[in-house]
């Protein structure tokens, strides 16, 4: 179908605009950016030209290896849980129920409630003093309260994006089982295929292409979070929260060190293409094979 | 089938108690909230929804993201449109690469660009209006925006287009008459993501407004770090915030299925 599409230059104008508005909130923004990475700014009027110095500090600075040490275990954590689990639900959604549409409204829901408000619902649910979910887990006996003890901040925080994002792996995943044709179940009823084997062989080949997308939006996404973690726990206990997004905007907006701040941007953008490109091209490979 | 249906029912569970919980503390009292813990509210009361309705910093607020949200999805479509039909139906000179390209700019973190965003809009006068917020936004909600699209209206058969010409329609008259309104549901879809990714973001927001055009995410973090916890006003802000995303998704409910799919499962 696509090769059919014919060949006209004048498509351009079509385009036209949204090149614009994208140079205008994106590339113009990023030369910016990549102009005061090679900068020391000690004030608007008196700056040098420092070449790779940022870069160099940056990538040597503990602060910066921990918070990315720390981003890439949460990362890895959401994804981990997220998948799999948003694949479980979308096969637990009934296909053609009344109580279908009622059921994706509501797991729609969470993904448009403000990502502050999200951690403010989890705050006052988790707290131990007014929160259902934090003054339960003490009733059981377990001194629990993520404001001062790390590993309860972490758990908090991945159930909290567990609760946020998981649906969107369902509704994807949810519309890529319903483009499975009938007859394709139908055949691996009458091979006598068990539950399993039809949910390797039939349906996960098939939810590939919306898997895929899943995973890189949750990748990107989990990369970029800074809004849930800085309402819950502010970035603490200490540091234990303190993820990149977070760790840049104290540098850049806090502290004002612009030179730093936009090395770090251009590494931290470059790190994410990196990990979706890395992604993204091993999976075509297997495709190829 | 019966375990993946267990899972759905606990994971429902878990959806639902902790806004239970949040609409259950918008309608306590606060001295009621801190008092004595009670699963269910003693005295229910309106007085936090009172105070948001008849307090101006609150309901400008709403009126300050509502008008960014807007201007952002009216943005977004009119440029997204034209694009998204020209990637569907026409190669040209560099559209595989201009496309991706596209996509790229959802990859930045909004952190990244909070300096020269800040810098750029105080340059042109726009910083602390709807509209400074508005175009930040387009970072990305255009491109999900194109991406979207394009993958509805190339599911659309090119002989429609021919044969609106055959029938000796203009070209206007074929793209607003009829392919636009085929597309209603993609078009319904793709305000749904749009409003979903412009009414949920804090940084950008939070950076690019002042105290004139202060929107409700920012009024809400200040509230708890000034006036010591309110946090039965706070909760019932939550609630009045999930209002405008749950009437887009009843409006789009029966696109949606479709919409996640971004319009290419097969």
């Amino acid at each position: 179908m696509r090769s059919l599409k014919p060949r006209d230059n004048r498509a351009w104008f079509g385009v036209l605009p949204v090149v614009l508005i994208v140079a205008f909130s994106a590339v113009i923004p990023l030369m910016t950016v990549v102009n005061y990475s090679v900068q020391d700014i000690l004030d608007f009027n008196t700056r040098f030209f420092v070449g790779f110095e940022w870069y160099r500090e940056t990538l040597n600075d503990p602060r910066f290896l921990s918070a990315f040490v720390r981003q890439v275990v949460f990362s890895g954590t959401i994804l981990l849980i997220e998948i799999p689990l948003g694949i479980a639900v979308a096969k637990g959604i009934p296909r053609n129920s009344k109580l279908t549409p009622f059921i994706l409204i509501l797991l729609a829901l969470p993904l448009l409630i403000p990502w502050n408000v999200v951690a403010t619902i989890w705050q006052i649910f988790a707290r131990p003093d007014i929160g259902l979910l934090g003054v339960g887990i003490n009733a059981l006996g377990i001194p629990y309260n993520y404001a001062t003890d790390p590993t309860h901040a972490w758990i908090t925080i991945v159930a909290m994006d567990v609760w946020h994002w998981t649906s969107l792996v369902a509704l994807l995943a949810f519309a890529g089982l319903t483009a499975i044709p009938r007859p394709f179940y139908q055949a691996a009823e009458i091979d006598g295929a068990n539950r399993w084997q039809i949910f390797r062989l039939i349906e996960l080949p098939r939810l590939r292409g919306v898997l895929i997308i899943a995973i890189l939006l949750r990748l990107m996404d989990s990369f970029m979070i800074y809004t849930e973690p800085f309402v819950l726990t502010g970035g603490g206990p200490g540091n234990a929260t303190t993820f990149l997004s977070q760790y840049l905007t104290t540098m850049a907006v806090g502290q004002f060190d612009l030179g730093p701040a936009a090395a770090f941007s251009v590494i931290y953008f470059l790190f994410i293409l990196l990990f979706c490109w890395l992604f993204y091209s091993s999976v075509v490979r297997n495709d190829d094979s | 089938m019966i375990r993946s249906r267990w899972v759905l029912i606990a994971y429902v569970i878990y959806l639902v108690v902790p806004l239970y919980w949040l609409m259950s503390m918008a309608i306590r009292s606060n001295a009621d909230i801190v008092g004595d813990f009670a699963l269910l509210p003693n005295s229910p009361t309106l007085a936090n929804f009172a105070e948001i309705i008849s307090n101006p910093v609150w309901y400008e607020a709403f009126g300050n993201s509502l008008a960014y949200v807007v201007i952002n999805t009216v943005i977004s479509l009119a440029v997204a449109i034209p694009a998204a039909y020209a990637f569907s139906r026409y190669r040209f000179l560099g559209d595989k690469q201009l496309f991706f390209w596209l996509l790229t700019n959802r990859m930045a973190p909004p952190a990244v660009f909070l300096l020269p965003f800040f810098q750029l809009y105080s340059a042109i006068g726009l910083f602390d209006t709807p509209l400074a917020v508005a175009l930040a936004h387009c970072l990305f909600t255009v491109p999900l925006s194109v991406w979207i699209l394009e993958g509805f209206f190339s599911a659309v058969p090119r002989e429609l287009d021919e044969l609106a010409k055959i029938d000796g329609h203009s070209f206007p008259y074929f793209f607003f008459r009829i392919f636009l309104p085929i597309n209603r549901g993609a078009i319904g879809v793709t305000l749904f993501f749009c409003f979903m990714f412009s009414w949920v973001e804090l940084l950008l927001a939070r950076t690019l407004s002042g105290a004139a055009s202060k929107p409700i995410v920012v009024v809400m973090t200040r509230t708890v770090s000034a006036s010591g916890m309110d946090w039965g006003v706070l909760a019932a802000a939550g609630v009045l915030t999930v209002l405008p995303g749950v009437l887009v998704v009843w409006f789009v409910r029966n696109h949606l299925v479709k919409g996640f799919a971004l319009g290419r499962v097969s």
